[in-house]
């Protein structure tokens, strides 16, 4: 590959500063979410990696939101909803179970580890069970590494950088460049 | 006075979507009427360096089909965009990375060594590859390099607008054609086929349940296809749910399933995760062992659900490779 002076921009894992993972959490408003609440009256502590985003019901989790957030710099998504029977929309956790069987499937055929994505049920109860599975699911990202992905992107994307680089110097070179020839390749800036 | 001028350039595509500029039949002439051709590798004998020494700007359309997968490629989508006032990303291939942008499963070197190695219509007892540069009398040609990444068009220069389709339809072409040459354009970046899913104009349409369970998904191949009634309802994978419309529906009226060439609507990010979402939703089996039984009638995720779109989806790729 041509990679002159460019240098790959996500190879070394342990940063500088000390990377910890980022969990995306949605959990549904009836169970989860007041779940957690429960663990924070109770004063349970949990891992601060876990980004909260609540929502009426796991069944409202479009798998767009998982890949979108994995996109986006996650380095896990997990998904909360009740148990199943109870849910409060009597079956969008089961809309939620059917779609995360498949998901998880598709994304392990994309080379993510499964341990990346994770359905829970926990009841308004269950305050220790936010506890353990957030801590424990951040032990296991841990260990994983970071997932990387906007830094994966910007590096796939070097080659074609290279090349736009290249022939803006060649041109650069000739006398009077035309002003347009300064809109190189510019992938995926589009589309931020 | 001059006419306009036009040019078609294919990259990694298959050919197709030449053959739908050709497919105009007699409206083609109406067209060349009206435009100059500047360049059209597949059927006029131009020069890359005939393009090269137009002003900027001097083409008015570069219709582009075929996915961005070589430096070559690359070469010349940013000259061809330099060029041109409207570039326009033709077919699935240049629009969403097409069928090539599944090669965005497998390294490199695995497509090198299939293609040139293991495959089994191949013979190539020296195993000889494609040299970027090499030594022949004295001269050193060089030939482009294949890229890791598949790319849709506008992953590598920036694109005025899209035609979807594998292929587009000659309807589509010729409405673009006259948008075009009358200026009567949409805004930048439109796709130029309706904004709505392709339920929308199946003939079909009438007998899709509110409600479906799937017991099973069975493939096309596994039975015979009831002609009239909703493929959701024959527990059939048919992506129509979450595809434009535009096409007149010709596959779901050639008792085939919809397989999602025409990409999403604009309101869909990711098309694979959004008909997975709507299909798997209305699974009949409420348990995991049964909904995993349902489900084994998917072997393929993501050549099924990203079968065009995969290098432009919101993952663009395996993401453990380099």
């Amino acid at each position: 590959m041509s990679d002159s002076a460019s240098p790959p921009a996500s190879a070394a894992p342990p940063a500088p500063p000390p990377w910890s993972p980022r969990i995306v959490a949605f959990f549904c408003n009836w169970c989860t979410y007041t779940a957690a609440d429960l663990a924070g009256v109770s004063r349970l502590k949990y891992a601060a990696n876990v980004r909260v985003i609540r929502l009426m019901c796991s069944g409202r989790v479009d798998p767009q939101f998982v890949v979108e957030a994995l996109a986006r710099g996650a380095d896990g998504v997990l998904i909360g909803g009740c148990h199943p029977g109870d849910c409060h929309y009597v079956e969008g956790n089961t809309k939620m179970l059917r779609r995360f069987q498949l998901l998880r499937r598709l994304l392990q055929d994309l080379g993510l580890a499964p341990e990346r994505v994770r359905l829970e049920w926990i009841s308004a109860a269950e305050g220790e069970k936010v506890k353990t599975v957030i801590n424990e699911m951040t032990a296991q990202l841990r260990a994983l590494g970071p997932l990387g992905l906007p830094e994966k992107f910007a590096s796939w994307d070097q080659e074609v950088i290279a090349l736009a680089r290249q022939m803006h110097a060649a041109e650069a070179a000739e006398p009077a460049a035309p002003p347009s020839a300064a809109t190189p390749a510019h992938p995926e800036i589009l589309h931020v | 006075m001059s006419k306009p001028k036009v040019a078609f350039y294919w990259c990694a595509s298959c050919g197709g979507c030449e053959e739908t500029v050709v497919d105009l039949a007699e409206d083609i002439l109406g067209v060349v009427e009206k435009v100059d051709i500047v360049l059209w590798p597949v059927a006029m004998d131009f020069k890359y360096q005939d393009v090269a020494v137009l002003p900027d700007q001097a083409i008015t359309a570069t219709l582009l089909n075929g996915a961005i997968r070589s430096s070559e490629q690359e070469e010349m989508a940013v000259l061809l965009r330099r060029k041109s006032r409207y570039l326009i990303a033709y077919g699935s291939c240049a629009h969403l990375g097409g069928i090539p942008g599944l090669a965005n499963q497998f390294p490199r070197e695995e497509v090198l060594r299939f293609n040139y190695e293991t495959s089994p219509s191949v013979v190539n007892e020296h195993r000889t590859r494609p040299l970027l540069v090499f030594e022949d009398h004295g001269r050193r040609p060089h030939l482009p390099e294949l890229r890791h990444v598949v790319r849709s068009l506008d992953q590598v220069v920036d694109v005025d607008y899209y035609l979807p389709g594998c292929p587009p339809t000659p309807n589509l072409t010729k409405a673009a054609f006259d948008a075009l040459l009358s200026g009567n354009l949409p805004p930048k970046g439109s796709v130029l086929a309706p904004d709505t899913a392709l339920c929308d104009e199946c003939p079909r349409k009438a007998s899709k349940p509110a409600d479906v369970a799937f017991a099973e998904f069975t493939r096309p191949h596994q039975k015979l296809l009831d002609p009239e009634k909703c493929f959701l309802t024959q527990g059939v994978v048919c992506m129509g749910p979450a595809t434009r419309s535009g096409c007149g529906a010709q596959c779901t009226e050639g008792n085939m399933p919809c397989t999602g060439c025409f990409g999403p609507t604009s309101r869909v990010r990711d098309q694979g995760a959004k008909i997975l979402s709507s299909l798997c939703a209305n699974i009949g089996a409420k348990e995991e062992p049964d909904i995993n039984r349902v489900l084994e009638n998917i072997p393929d995720p993501v050549g099924t659900f990203y079968r065009y779109g995969l290098a432009r989806s919101r993952l663009r790729r395996r993401v453990d490779l380099t």
